[in-house]
């Protein structure tokens, strides 16, 4: 039998549907591919065997009763380690959760369950999903199956590599500035972020509330849309969460076209700092896009100059007031409960042995930014530059149906390269963040191998709010022309692990 | 903008409720100088008549009718505890000796 981790999420579903596999077969392929490479990949942080392989044999078991099963019934998930997931552990990268069990599903997770889909595990992250590298996991980084020597993006890392790698067809991530398509990018793969509010955050543990949007890693546009139609739409344990049905995704990702869209391209992003090889596979895309009958201009939006600048200020501030929940007194780790210590030093002594360093910056920088003195220079420009922001893509968005630039400005970095250097780390944001701060869609699909060192390099696609289809619509287009021209999917170039 | 002295940093330290380390405080503040300074060009374009955003949607207060629903049992409410008594979440001593 053909190696079943290396189809497609949608050839799988179809393959259970049809009774030419099980879904124990798959998902016992799945583990096994985990067993064989995960220990030099690091991408799973936990892996739920039983609870796997028990929801696989429910599926098979549906189907030989003629059951009707959805459309990604039996196909194995990874879940990043930032969702709850009941009786399974979750600890968001960091030891101050380490050997949590949760004892509720995050609504993402319930519905992946109610879709019968299989979750293989939970994913390698950065820590409390602050960075760009997954080497703030406090569990040791992940490697980017491209070369395992380099960083596969973060926060979202783990979800990232573990698609790349094959250990999962689909995986689920969480994007705060960033984390869903800035992984994409640098191992190859499709990565979106959904419009704010368009999927739930309820059982997600928050870090920045007004930024983190929940969102579909996969190997294809196609799996993309798939799984985002089971994990969208209106949840009312959600506040925030939008009461209006999710756009057709997945018919925008079987009927990819492009010819008569208005594509803008973003002035801002490219010049210092850009590798050469990226702007040059970002460019070689728009022709394509052109050559598919795309209309192409140049747009220009220059407050995203501000947006680095105005991210970690706002999401410092909102993580400064998110974590003060991790106390050592309802959950998690608890330092120096030795009848000395009064609540208050035991809070503080527990916060300085569980947090990492990153998470330690921020919540000062978010605590400096609220205080006193400081809240109009600092948090109340930024909120300003929220507005200008918002207001360039609105302008933008009168003229062009959307928007495309570099989803980085470089390829994956070594990892360690950037560890010490917090602004230097920064930056691998700097193409994304614009989006989180206004709240629209956007993804990030393959464009190519840098050249200088064979690397992928991602496009980035921005769409109004709740136009996530125009996404799917331009990256279904552009993945089919891309592979016309290669030949194959562009993982058939990664090394064999 | 004022650099983030040493002082600075154990202030906000424990404000935020962090027992830093001392080469912990020499190690932040010269990296949340660093980040302050690159920051602060925010205020740059922040004009007056440009009205600040808190949020990507416009925010209500969601309402639900008022009606008992199943929640967590207090033994899954406190499976996570560090310390539990009595059905309640056991915390070390609040108030000082004196």
């Amino acid at each position: 039998m053909a190696d079943l981790t290396r189809l497609t999420a949608a050839e799988t579903a179809e393959r259970i549907a049809s009774g030419d596999v099980t879904a124990v077969e798959v998902a016992e392929a799945h583990l096994a591919r985990i067993d064989a490479v995960d220990e030099k990949v690091h991408a799973f942080l936990h892996v739920d065997r039983e609870g796997a392989l028990a929801k696989a044999r429910e599926v098979d078991e549906k189907r030989a009763r003629g059951e009707r099963l959805g459309p990604l019934a039996g196909v194995p998930v990874a879940v990043k380690d930032l969702f709850t997931t009941e009786g399974v552990p979750t600890t968001v990268g960091s030891k101050i959760l380490e050997g949590w069990i949760p004892p509720y599903d995050a609504t993402v997770v319930r519905k992946l369950k109610e879709a019968d889909v299989v979750i293989l595990g939970k994913t390698n992250m950065d820590e409390f999903a602050m960075g760009s590298s997954t080497e703030n996991s406090a569990y040791g980084p992940t490697g980017n199956p491209w070369d395992l020597t380099r960083i596969p993006g973060g926060s979202g890392g783990g979800s990232s590599a573990a698609i790349t790698a094959y250990e999962a067809p689909l995986a689920i991530g969480t994007d705060t500035g960033g984390s869903i398509r800035q992984p994409a990018a640098v191992t190859g793969t499709v990565g979106v972020k959904p419009t704010y509010g368009g999927v739930s955050r309820y059982g997600m543990v928050a870090f920045s509330s007004s930024l983190d949007q929940a969102g579909p890693c996969a190997r294809t546009v196609l799996d993309a849309a798939l799984l985002h139609s089971v994990i969208g739409g209106h949840d009312e344990l959600d506040s925030t969460s939008i009461d209006q049905p999710v756009p057709d995704v997945v018919a925008a990702a079987r009927n990819g076209e492009v010819s008569g869209l208005r594509v803008g391209v973003v002035k801002e992003f490219r010049g210092e700092g850009y590798q050469a090889g990226v702007l040059q596979r970002v460019d070689e895309t728009v022709e394509l896009l052109r050559e598919l009958g795309a209309e192409v201009v140049e747009v220009s939006c220059p407050s995203f100059t501000k947006a680095l600048a105005a991210y970690y200020l706002i999401a410092p501030s909102e993580c400064s007031s998110n974590l003060a929940r991790f106390d050592a007194m309802r959950y998690g780790l608890r330092v120096g409960d030795d009848g000395t210590h009064s609540a208050e030093e035991v809070t503080a002594l527990t916060r300085e042995a569980g947090f990492g360093d990153e998470v330690k910056r921020r919540v000062m920088l978010g605590t400096y930014a609220l205080s006193s003195g400081y809240y109009d220079a600092y948090y109340g420009s930024a909120q300003k530059v929220r507005t200008l922001i918002t207001r360039d893509f609105e302008r933008a968005f009168a003229e062009v149906d959307v928007l495309v630039s570099p989803t980085t400005p470089t390829t994956a970095f070594p990892i360690g390269e950037r560890a010490d250097d917090p602004m230097a780390m920064y930056l691998a944001d700097l193409c994304t963040i614009p989006s989180n701060l206004a709240g629209n869609a956007a993804m990030s699909v393959p464009c190519g191998l840098a050249e200088e060192d064979g690397l992928p390099v991602g496009l980035q696609i921005v769409a109004p709010a709740m136009a996530d289809d125009r996404l799917y619509r331009v990256g279904a287009a552009l993945e089919a022309a891309h592979q016309a021209r290669w030949g194959h999917p562009l993982l058939e170039e990664a090394p064999s692990l | 903008m004022p650099g983030i002295s040493r002082e600075e940093v154990a202030h906000l330290a424990r404000l935020a409720r962090l027992e830093l380390k001392d080469e912990e405080l020499d190690h932040f503040a010269g990296q949340l100088d660093d980040i302050i300074g690159a920051v602060a060009t925010v205020s740059d374009v922040a004009n007056e008549d440009v009205p600040p955003t808190s949020h990507p949607l416009p925010l209500t207060n969601v309402m639900r009718p008022d009606v008992v629903r199943p929640g967590l049992t207090p033994e899954q409410a406190l499976s996570g505890a560090p310390a539990q008594e009595q059905q309640r979440f056991k915390v070390p001593q609040i108030l000082g000796e004196d």
